[in-house]
């Protein structure tokens, strides 16, 4: 598996996609930074790219690469390898790449800037973090798409439709539940409705972590309780890698039934 | 000639008004400033040098002056009420008093006026107090440089910096008040003049007007107080010039307005508040010249608040800049800067050729249902927000400034 990690990885290092990820990163952590000489501001600009594009690429990038290097897999499945190792190699692969991509991206104008000595390093860390996770996430899922979906066209339309379904259709039903039920105590309801999808959770995270949790009123209070606390970071942290670990095992047991 | 001089001498010998000075220090004729206060006549000025006294309880009951020499201490062993002033034309300048008691049932202050006119307060230093100064029925007095230093930590047993109760004509200038619960507090005062003041770090508001007309407040600043000012239940309000900065809270305003009429608010700046200014129930209010920048919500409209005019004020980089909560406006917006404007000006004459509507429709969804801010940036609160913009439907559709300055306002 690590052989195949490190294949996937090199081959998406020397690729001109990976450079073009990681340019995009530091041109927006530079210009942003030179734009406004406030990090935090800065970080919180950042946050709305990265809640957005990092899902998107996650997903498109994870189903290009999966039927690009379609014939490649064939190839190894030919091979005495377990296929299991095969498919989380490649997953990993793209995923720890783009990872890269984005820490690096970001990392290097904000480390230049100075934000080793400034106070918005546990805030950019979290954003980091957070971008990772979503990286993970959204490429494992993009991968059982592609698993599921021979048809390419078909792949690319549900990967788009997952991505369009977590960073804004989920909102509205969201918005929409909420306004339903206004007569009811609606503390637990979003803080559930929050856990469940990837986006807002690390969304919500943030929000928190910055200045601007004062606007959100008694319900910011009542998150801040929950997500101040230890109990709540350990039970955030739990989610991302449960949405983490379920689209794994799932791209295990159908590579293991697929036919070739 | 020497008969002249003879009589002048007399005169003054005989006269008992005539003002004199006493001094006041451990190794003087008065070793306590009660027993100078005791000894001195009427329009005296006692000189108290600088030592510390441990007095409290003293009462001046005849127009005197009383200046300290390098801030003599008064420390009151917080056993209760320093100084209550029941006479015309005192003067009180330059002490540092210390330690007022606190008591549930009586309001103790380090300095109280009582039912006199034309005191003047001047350059003292209150510290670890109750109420700091109280005007009781006062009128035509000056409380002037002051610096009032409390240590609030609850509202219930904390009390406030300057606080006038029916007192009309006073001015208050350039004193310096924090910790304590309300910085300045008026209650049925009126004609008073507030300039040139800083209140910080309150536990409630900076400045509290309550049932008091026709005062003008300017050229103050308000920080990272419980609410910077509220002004309730009062009428013909002026405030000009005011700092309002990092009122910053689950519960923080930089202006609180309730039932207030016809006042003027100009050139006011508020900076990093929660929410800039909240109004309810008020009504012909001006705006103009305000800066609001980087606020949650720059103005928080309540509810019954009519023909108020918005004009020529600058948003700059608000989270939310208006808040309404009703479809019904009878409110003029014009000629603001909104720096989330994004029409165009085509015949360049500074004048966006689009109208703004400064109501979003996820400020409104908020104040229906609280808890949706939890959807605050997210992507899909732009779409909406954008498709509200383009054909209005839950905002008030009359609610929007026909003559939106492209450029910041300068004045």
């Amino acid at each position: 598996m690590l052989k195949i990690l490190k294949y996937s990885f090199f081959d998406l290092m020397r690729s001109r996609w990976s450079y073009v990820y990681f340019a995009f990163y530091l041109l927006l952590g530079i210009i942003l930074l030179f734009l406004n000489n406030d990090l935090s501001k800065a970080v919180i600009t950042l946050m709305n790219v990265i809640i957005v594009l990092v899902p998107l690429i996650g997903t498109i990038f994870g189903v290009m690469y999966y039927y690009n290097s379609k014939e490649f897999t064939e190839l190894l499945l030919a091979q005495p390898l377990k296929r299991a190792s095969i498919f989380i190699g490649q997953y990993l692969g793209v995923a720890l790449s783009l990872s890269m991509s984005l820490i690096f991206g970001l990392g290097i104008p904000f480390i230049f800037y100075g934000l080793l000595q400034s106070t918005a390093i546990w805030d950019f860390s979290l954003l980091l973090t957070s971008g990772t996770f979503l990286t993970f996430i959204f490429t494992a899922l993009a991968f059982n798409i592609a698993l599921s979906q021979d048809n390419k066209i078909k792949g690319f339309g549900y990967a788009i439709l997952l991505w369009l379904f977590f960073a804004i259709i989920y909102d509205g039903f969201f918005l929409m539940t909420l306004i339903l039920f206004e007569d009811y105590p609606l503390d637990k309801l979003s803080l559930v409705g929050t856990m469940l999808n990837p986006i807002d959770l690390s969304r919500t995270l943030i929000l928190l972590k910055l200045d601007i949790s004062a606007l959100l009123g008694y319900t910011g209070a009542i998150f801040k309780k929950f997500f101040g606390t230890n109990f709540g970071l350990i039970i955030s942290s739990l989610m991302m890698t449960i949405w983490v670990v379920f689209p794994v095992i799932r791209i295990i047991i159908k590579s293991r039934k697929k036919d070739f | 000639m020497i008969t002249h001089i003879a009589l002048f001498l007399i005169l003054i010998t005989s006269c008992p008004i005539f003002p004199q000075s006493i001094e006041v220090c451990k190794s003087c004729d008065f070793n306590s400033i009660k027993t100078a206060i005791a000894n001195a006549n009427a329009f005296d000025t006692i000189l108290i040098k600088k030592d510390t006294y441990k007095e409290h309880n003293i009462k001046i009951e005849k127009p005197l002056t009383l200046i300290g020499k390098d801030y003599p201490i008064i420390d009151g062993e917080l056993k209760g009420e320093i100084i209550t002033i029941s006479s015309d034309s005192v003067t009180v300048n330059g002490l540092s008093i210390i330690n007022v008691g606190t008591s549930y049932t009586e309001d103790y202050a380090a300095v109280r006026v009582k039912r006199s006119k034309h005191f003047t307060l001047k350059n003292l230093i209150l510290e670890n107090l109750f109420f700091g100064i109280y005007l009781e029925k006062s009128n035509y007095g000056k409380i002037y440089n002051n610096k009032i230093i409390g240590h609030a930590v609850e509202e219930y047993n904390s009390g406030n910096g300057i606080q006038l109760w029916y007192s009309n004509n006073i001015e208050i200038e350039y004193n310096h008040i924090q910790y304590v619960r309300d910085g300045i507090y008026l209650e049925f005062a009126n004609n008073c003049l507030i300039k040139n003041n800083v209140s910080t770090e309150n536990l409630r508001y900076g400045l509290h007007f309550m049932f008091s007309n026709n005062d003008i407040y300017q050229n103050n600043t308000f920080k990272n107080n419980g609410a910077g000012v509220a002004v309730m239940f009062s009428k013909n309000i002026k405030m000009y010039n005011n700092l309002f900065k990092e009122n910053w809270g689950t519960a923080s305003y930089g202006m609180l307005l309730k039932e207030i009429n016809d006042a003027e608010i100009i050139g006011n700046t508020f900076m990093e508040n929660t929410i800039g200014i909240n109004i309810e129930g008020s009504n012909r209010i001006l705006y103009k010249h305000n800066n609001f920048s980087n606020n949650g919500w720059a103005i928080k409209v309540r509810g019954a608040c009519y023909t108020n005019q918005f004009l020529e004020n600058n948003f700059l980089y608000n989270s939310f800049d208006i808040a309404y909560n009703s479809k019904v406006n009878d409110n003029i917006f014009n000629r603001n800067y909104w720096s989330n404007y994004t029409g165009y000006d085509l015949n360049k004459d500074g004048v966006g050729d689009v109208p703004y509507r400064p109501v979003k429709l996820f400020s409104y969804i908020v104040n229906r249902t609280p808890e949706t801010i939890i959807l605050l940036r997210s992507l899909f609160i732009d779409v909406i927000d954008f498709s509200e913009k383009v054909s209005p439907v839950f905002t008030p559709d009359n609610l929007l400034d026909n003559n939106p300055v492209t450029k910041k306002i300068q004045w």
